[in-house]
């Protein structure tokens, strides 16, 4: 334990974004721009059933109709949507049978990243799903999973050998007529994973994905899609990095998830996408819709999530409680430092009997960043009995920084609770005191109490996760305190 | 986006040239060019509709589909006004001043006292102190902001003044009357000016009544300066029609030290909309901003709040609860905003409802924008019913369940009840939700305060014996 807390403090004096590293990979793109043309080569090298192209094409037509959204609490210059590279591969021999046979250099980048794939497969029982810029590089674990029936691959392998099922669920949680990104996204998503877990079934393993933004000038459109039959039960985590660079990215990612009579799933996020140097210039803009259905009764769905990268956080992931006694839950530490930008926040919208929701978010900001959190709490008038309970908290560490909060509640009936509580405050001079005078220097101090402020949403995540999330929170801050 | 009621935007748009000359009769200089230029603005924008972020949950649309008339003038035949409105609160003893149908109905249109102090028609004070009502009007209520208060900025011909010089302590309240008595639908369109000096101290009863079930569309800015040290406290009684639409919107701005308590009460009305807007531009300055809200049938009510701390060491403290039954809805958009450096904020936001039915319902959205670090801001909101168990505790002792919801319900909204000052109004207002909880305060024929109505005493059936 004392060598551990040893590391996250050397870790905390070195600072600085340490995934900043490029690998130079030969990479297969696509020329710059959107157009009808790019739809059909993306559809082409991915060797797509027709129904994919035809969704692809409907996005497209209908993303040309769209306005970008400018309500968030966010500044950023226009995006110039036919200046990014939709498709970036890394050039690999048509198909992997072992790891022996990655790309030596992939498998360094992976290693770098503390994503070892081999290492996690042997030791901590974890599948990964890795995905460099738009393709997935590697699924580990898939003989293992196949034995309970669990599909667990890249979405483009899922739509070469379970197109049936992708067909039956693409787009039904988050159709492309969503929004802005989300219209984008379908139009020319690249890969993402896929995971089916069937009837009755537990997932034995943690299931993982890493994503990683390679290239330059690209952009990076992943899916998701997680489908939980009756009785089943899903631990899902998900963990983003990108190079330096002087120039943006974007990122427009699509998360869905089905969950069907009693089935749980889980999903946790930790979010560390370059966020741009110290004068606020490059890094990434995340702009993802994450949404999760909570089908069947009983059934349970929870997001977790760390957010300390990207210079712009833009994602609300949300449930519907469509089910009767569904639950939902929304756990989240977003931390924002020099000039990073965030409005995140949950969506729960109950339409079953007895649907509960939970959010947590606590936001801290640092720097001359801006945190908000923007949440919609919206009961309709059949959930009888619905529960919310919301609490979102925001630390400002130096008066340069802003803290938000744009809470919406919405309540049609007469049976159901929703509370929401919300708090602004700095770190008090008295825990300062405290730690000081018990010999704990001032930025010492700080990780600590940041921490612990923190606790509540990093004892949800799942064990490995944990550590890197905690780590995380400490890079993230340093150098903030004057 | 377009909006749909055009006609009743180019009605007015054809008035405003039509009648330019008889508004901006007595207008000084600069609200000649202030009116012309709002009348642009309301030309671009015209009037707010639910795709605005602000009025999402607030559609006018219907309000303002009826063909509304409009007085540019004071009908020549004066009203007997003790015939169709009367106003006693016992004990409680007011200056009253009265506007019927939006204009200033006293014989004696500017009360002046030897201490320099005056009050009346904000029209007269435009005619005999142009130079200190131009320096304010205007100041505070932006007609950038949205169609209507542009609209209200083009039209707006009379009004109350009140102006308490330096040092003056008013120990009497003053009651601002507004009511509308006309037997075709109307379009009102007032503007009250408070300008209060440095150390003034002053009472203001605000009541918004109707007369009829004629349709009214009241559209109302306030705006109300508080100099350093002043101490205002301020009450509004909405008791309107169903038929009626308020939209009220009050810009209070604060100068160091001053202290403001404001404090709505909506009983009823077809559709009202209260825009508080707070400036704490001086530091040590605070608010108290407090509202109860008891709606039923189709009702609706919205309140929006926006406290802007610009300075260090200031606090304000919202507090607003409301009870909905049957398909009334409630909306509340609380907005606080601590700017860089207005470090030692202390910003508070409550917001509490209670639906009674399915078919109510209840929005809220208490938002916190915050730019300073050293600030302690909360808020906090529920949309439920009342405990259950409470309600068994009360019948355990033998009271009946419709009167232990009674009580329960009082109790609710008590909390805000309790924050009225003024002893009789607060004994009077109390007893308004009291009977207005029991279904039994509707628009009075003669006054909204109910007061010359079929008197009688309501009292809880509680054998407090039994307690």
């Amino acid at each position: 334990m004392q060598e551990e807390n040893n590391k996250i403090l050397d870790e905390l004096t070195q600072g600085e974004y340490k995934y900043g590293f490029y690998t130079d990979i030969e990479m297969d793109t696509a020329p710059k721009g959107l157009n009808e043309d790019i739809i059909h080569f993306i559809s082409q090298k991915k060797k797509e059933p027709q129904f994919i192209l035809d969704f692809r094409l409907k996005a497209y037509r209908h993303w040309l109709k769209m306005k970008e959204p400018r309500w968030g609490h966010l500044h950023y210059p226009k995006i110039n949507f036919q200046d990014i590279i939709y498709y970036a591969a890394p050039k690999k021999k048509p198909k992997l049978k072992s790891l022996d046979e990655v790309d030596p250099e992939l498998l360094e980048t992976f290693n770098k990243l503390g994503i070892s794939l081999e290492e996690q497969k042997k030791l901590s029982g974890v599948a990964v799903d890795a995905v460099m810029d738009s393709v997935s590089v590697k699924t580990t674990f898939s003989e293992t999973l196949k034995k309970h029936g669990i599909i667990f691959s890249s979405f483009s392998e899922a739509v070469q050998n379970h197109p049936e099922l992708i067909e039956q669920y693409l787009g039904t949680i988050v159709p492309y007529t969503d929004n802005f990104f989300a219209a984008l996204n379908s139009a020319v998503f690249t890969d993402g994973s896929f995971c089916y877990i069937p009837k009755g079934v537990r997932c034995p393993v943690e299931l993982s994905t890493y994503f990683r933004i390679n290239a330059a000038n690209t952009g990076q459109f992943e899916r998701t899609l997680i489908v939980a039959e009756e009785d089943s039960y899903v631990s899902y985590m998900e963990g983003c990095t990108a190079p330096q660079r002087p120039e943006t990215q974007l990122h427009a990612a699509i998360v869905e998830i089905m969950a069907k009579d009693n089935a749980e799933v889980k999903y946790s996020t930790v979010q560390n996408w370059y966020p741009g140097n110290k004068e606020g210039k490059g890094g990434i803009y995340n702009f993802v819709t994450k949404r999760g259905m909570c089908k069947g009764k009983n059934a349970k769905i929870s997001w977790t999530q760390v957010e300390t990268g990207s210079s712009i956080t833009w994602k609300y992931p949300s449930c519907i409680l469509l089910g009767d006694n569904s639950v939902g839950e929304f756990y989240s530490v977003a931390v924002t430092n020099n000039h990073q930008q965030a409005d995140t926040g949950s969506k729960m919208t109950h339409i079953g009997k007895n649907t509960k929701s939970t959010i947590i978010s606590k936001g801290i900001s640092a720097g001359q960043s801006n945190n908000s959190y923007r949440g919609l709490v919206k009961i309709t008038q059949k959930a009888e009995k619905a529960r919310n309970f919301s609490q979102c908290d925001s630390l400002l560490l130096g008066d340069r920084c802003g803290a938000h909060t744009f809470p919406y509640i919405e309540t049609r009936n007469k049976s159901s609770i929703v509370e929401h509580e919300a708090t602004t405050s700095k770190i008090s001079e008295d825990q300062m005191f405290y730690c000081n005078q018990r010999g704990i220097e001032t930025e010492k101090a700080i990780g600590l109490i940041v921490n612990g402020y923190a606790k509540e949403v990093l004892n949800k995540l799942p064990m490995e996760f944990a550590v890197e999330a905690q780590k995380l929170l400490s890079i993230s801050l340093e150098g903030s305190v004057g | 986006m377009p909006n749909t009621y055009t006609s009743l935007k180019n009605k007015l748009i054809n008035a405003f040239e039509r009648h330019k000359g008889q508004i901006m009769q007595n207008d000084p200089e600069a609200l000649k060019d202030m009116r012309s230029e709002a009348m642009e603005v309301f030309h671009k924008q015209g009037f707010p509709d639910t795709q605005l972020e602000d009025w999402k949950n607030t559609d006018i649309s219907a309000a303002l589909s009826r063909d509304y008339a409009f007085l540019f003038e004071t009908e020549p035949e004066k009203m007997n006004l003790d015939k169709i409105f009367k106003c006693k609160i016992q004990d409680l003893n007011t200056d009253q001043i009265t506007l019927l149908n939006g204009w200033y109905i006293e014989d004696q249109k500017l009360k002046e006292t030897d201490d320099g102090m005056i009050m009346g028609s904000l029209a007269a004070a435009m005619d005999k102190y142009p130079g200190l009502v131009a320096s304010y009007f205007g100041k505070y209520a932006d007609p950038q902001k949205n169609g209507l208060q542009a609209l209200n900025t083009a039209f707006a011909q009379d009004g109350f003044f009140i102006y308490v010089p330096d040092n003056v302590t008013l120990d009497i309240p003053v009651q601002m009357v507004s009511i509308i008595n006309w037997n075709k639908d109307l379009l009102v369109q007032t503007r009250n000016l408070v300008i209060m000096g440095k150390n003034s101290k002053l009472t203001l009863v605000h009541c918004d009544d109707s007369t009829n079930q004629q349709a009214i569309f009241k559209n109302s800015i306030n705006e109300i300066h508080l100099g350093e040290n002043a101490t205002l406290d301020h009450y509004k009684l909405q008791n309107l029609n169903n038929q009626s639409s308020l939209i009220n919107s009050s810009y209070f701005y604060q100068e160091s030290n001053s202290k403001l308590s404001t404090n709505a009460i909506t009983l009823n009305g077809g559709l009202i909309r209260n825009h508080t807007h707070v400036t704490l531009d001086g530091e040590n300055a605070g608010a108290d901003i407090y509202g109860a809200y008891l709606m039923d049938q189709k009702q609706h009510v919205d309140n929006q709040v926006f406290v802007d701390h610009a300075r260090p060491n200031c606090y304000s403290n919202e507090l607003f609860k409301g009870i909905m039954d049957e398909e009334a809805s409630a909306v509340f958009n609380g907005h606080i905003l601590v700017r860089q450096d207005a470090q030692k904020t202390n910003a508070y936001q409550n917001n509490h409802n209670i639906l009674m039915t399915d078919t109510a319902r209840a929005n809220a959205k208490p938002f916190l924008e915050i730019y300073a670090d050293d600030v302690k801001c909360s808020h906090g909101a529920t949309i439920g019913q009342l405990d259950p168990e409470a309600i068994f505790y009360l019948r355990s002792r033998g009271i009946c369940e419709a009167n232990a919801r009674l009580l329960m319900l009082y109790a609710f909204a008590a909390e805000v009840i309790r924050k009225v000052k003024i002893e009789p109004l607060r004994e009077r207002v109390d007893e308004m939700i009291r009977q207005r909880l029991k279904g039994e305060l509707h628009i009075c024929e003669t006054c909204a305060l109910h007061c010359d109505g079929p008197g009688k005493e309501i009292i809880f059936e509680i054998d407090m014996d039994k307690v």
